[in-house]
């Protein structure tokens, strides 16, 4: 099985605060901390599992600068075998379809029997990718993958993908595909010292979009469905009331309130 | 105005809200708004359809008794190459994720996925979507083309009264293939546990706030201590550190118990939409921005691990006096 996983670097704001820049249109990302998308890290062990199971290879792919080697590095450590980072000004601004259409022209020339890739990114939780993606390259997809076992003939997979209320849709494809990972389909490890070593002497090849063929008016801003025109805070209807004091006074105004309403 | 075209969600013989949602949302744009139905002897959805829409376009072939996005996108890019629509609305649901951005490469048309506000200019949609877990809204420029395609979060548009009665016009399949590379297989039905949350009486909800496993002694006494019983955000069940059963959100449970604390959990609307219709909602989180404190009744600011045995401790003073 040849497999290839797209990565995606992503700021850590699920329990920061989150500022509008300047701009407008991002966010002050100097105090965030940065990691691999969620979902990209479920997609990665659900490659390296394979790989360990069946053979092959596992390539790890990223759009972003040179600071996305961490986070490449690091699937690299748990088990990728090589790596491609797509790297150009002219991908500033992309949004899911043009980072599609970068990824795509990447992987279209590669053997593959899989592509993964999140389901959705933490930040602009486009979902777009994988789907668009299989499209560009002409192949079956399925989003949402919280299961997935190939089938003993190798051309096919049975998978499983989360509906609404935890329900499972399962449907047999063929492969190659794409296929959208969901959080919670496996139990993703943690890169060992001996991986971490070996990953930091692999090579991470660098291509811009010329190096993919691609015209600088298909990626980017130029090249997205849509252009983020500005930022704003989510207007509030009613906010909660937020009790005022230290953790003891805050504590026992709560087990008062709870107390009245009749929960105590 | 060209038609707008809204696409019929179903499953398992039900008509999803989100249908009906999109159909009275589309009715507020100008146009006139096309319901596409794909399904198999779903005579009674198309009627329904016909309550809010000016037209319902119903193919009816055993094809489309489950969904299939691979089928769907065959047909729906069929129906509107023939039909021209300006605006195609889908549910930003598990089925129409897995097909519009398809259906948008296929025929080259612009789409903004889980938009949670809309307007016009002209022929072109002014979409609001949501960034960073619900924490930013971004207000998105459309590329100029002839037809967008948008998808729309669960419970951005309210259902009103049946207003209209569109003609139901059974049309031919235009898939005149076999999909043989994607074929549905089953639903498997989410495993049940030993607590049934949405019958508990009161929930207490824990986040990925809580960092790790060994830190959940302290929300399970406060539960025991409150006669609650504990639920989870999504990140604490894939963790592992709580059963599935335990999920509250979209793709777990919907609850609606007499109070829900919510401990650590920063409200991605995956979460709140499984808990909004709670009676009393209180929250602590240290982020003061954290979007659960805008659907909370009462909220306190500050970090959980000072906060959790303190509040254990006074509701025990409480209960003994």
């Amino acid at each position: 099985m040849n497999m290839i996983v797209c990565v995606k670097r992503v700021p850590d704001t699920a329990e920061s605060e989150v500022h509008i820049d300047a701009s407008g249109r991002d966010i002050d990302k100097s105090r965030l901390s940065f990691g691999i998308n969620e979902c990209d890290n479920y997609a990665v062990e659900e490659a390296i599992q394979i790989k360990e199971k069946l053979g092959g290879k596992v390539t790890v792919i990223s759009l972003g600068g040179k600071e996305n080697d961490e986070v490449i590095r690091m699937a690299l450590a748990k088990g990728g075998d090589d790596a491609i980072r797509l790297d150009d000004p002219a991908f500033a601004g992309s949004d899911g379809f043009a980072v599609a259409k970068a990824l795509a022209a990447a992987i279209k020339d590669l053997e593959y029997d899989i592509v993964f890739t999140g389901a959705l990114a933490d930040d602009d939780g486009y979902a777009v990718v994988p789907v668009a993606l299989a499209e560009l390259l002409g192949v079956p997809h399925a989003t949402y993958v919280k299961d997935l076992e190939i089938l003993e003939d190798g051309k096919r997979a049975r998978v499983g993908r989360e509906l609404e209320g935890g329900l499972m849709e399962y449907l047999e494809i063929e492969l190659p595909c794409v296929l959208g990972i969901q959080t919670g389909i496996n139990e993703p490890r943690y890169a060992s010292f001996k991986g971490i070593k070996q990953a930091a002497k692999k090579e991470i090849v660098v291509k811009s979009a010329a190096d993919l063929g691609l015209d600088p008016s298909e990626v980017g801003e130029a090249g997205s469905w849509a252009i983020l025109e500005k930022f704003s805070v989510p207007e509030v209807g009613e906010m909660a009331e937020i009790l005022q004091g230290d953790p003891e006074e805050t504590a026992a105004k709560l087990a008062q309130i709870l107390k009245e309403k009749g929960l105590i | 105005m060209k038609d707008i075209f809204v696409l019929m969600e179903h499953r398992r013989g039900e008509l999803r809200d989100i249908s009906l949602e999109m159909l009275c949302g589309a009715s507020q744009l100008g146009g006139n708004v096309v319901a596409v139905l794909l399904g198999s002897g779903v005579d009674s959805f198309a009627e329904k359809a016909a309550g809010y829409a000016d037209k319902v376009l119903y193919v009816d072939d055993p094809m489309f008794e489950n969904y299939n996005s691979e089928a769907y996108q065959k047909a729906l890019s069929a129906l509107i190459k023939e039909h021209q629509p300006g605006l195609v609305l889908i549910g930003n649901t598990a089925q129409g994720v897995d097909m519009a951005p398809a259906l948008a490469v296929e025929l080259g048309a612009p789409l903004v996925t889980d938009i949670i506000a809309l307007e016009m200019e002209g022929d072109k949609p002014k979409p609001t979507r949501q960034f960073y877990g619900g924490k930013l809204n971004a207000h998105m420029t459309l590329k100029d083309a002839g037809m967008y395609i948008l998808t729309v979060r669960e419970a951005t548009f309210q259902v009103g009264e049946p207003t209209k009665s569109g003609e139901i016009v059974k049309v031919e399949n235009p898939v005149k293939e076999e999909i043989t590379y994607r074929k549905f297989v089953e639903y498997v039905e989410p495993e049940v546990g030993e607590v049934d949350i949405t019958q508990s009486t009161m929930l207490v909800g824990v986040g990925r706030g809580i960092r790790e496993d060994k830190n959940l002694p302290i929300v399970e006494e406060l539960a025991k201590v409150l006669g609650a019983d504990l639920a989870a955000s999504r990140a604490v069940v894939d963790a592992g550190w709580l059963p599935p059963d335990r999920q509250v959100g979209i793709s777990g449970k919907t609850v609606k118990p007499k109070l829900y604390l919510a401990v650590g959990i920063s409200g991605a609307f995956q979460h709140v939409t499984g808990m909004k219709g709670s009676e009393l909602i209180v929250a602590i989180n240290k982020d003061p921005d954290a979007p659960i404190f805008s659907i909370a009744d009462y909220g306190i600011v500050d970090d959980l691990f000072k906060v959790v045995p303190k509040l254990t401790e006074k509701i025990k003073e409480l209960k003994g006096a």
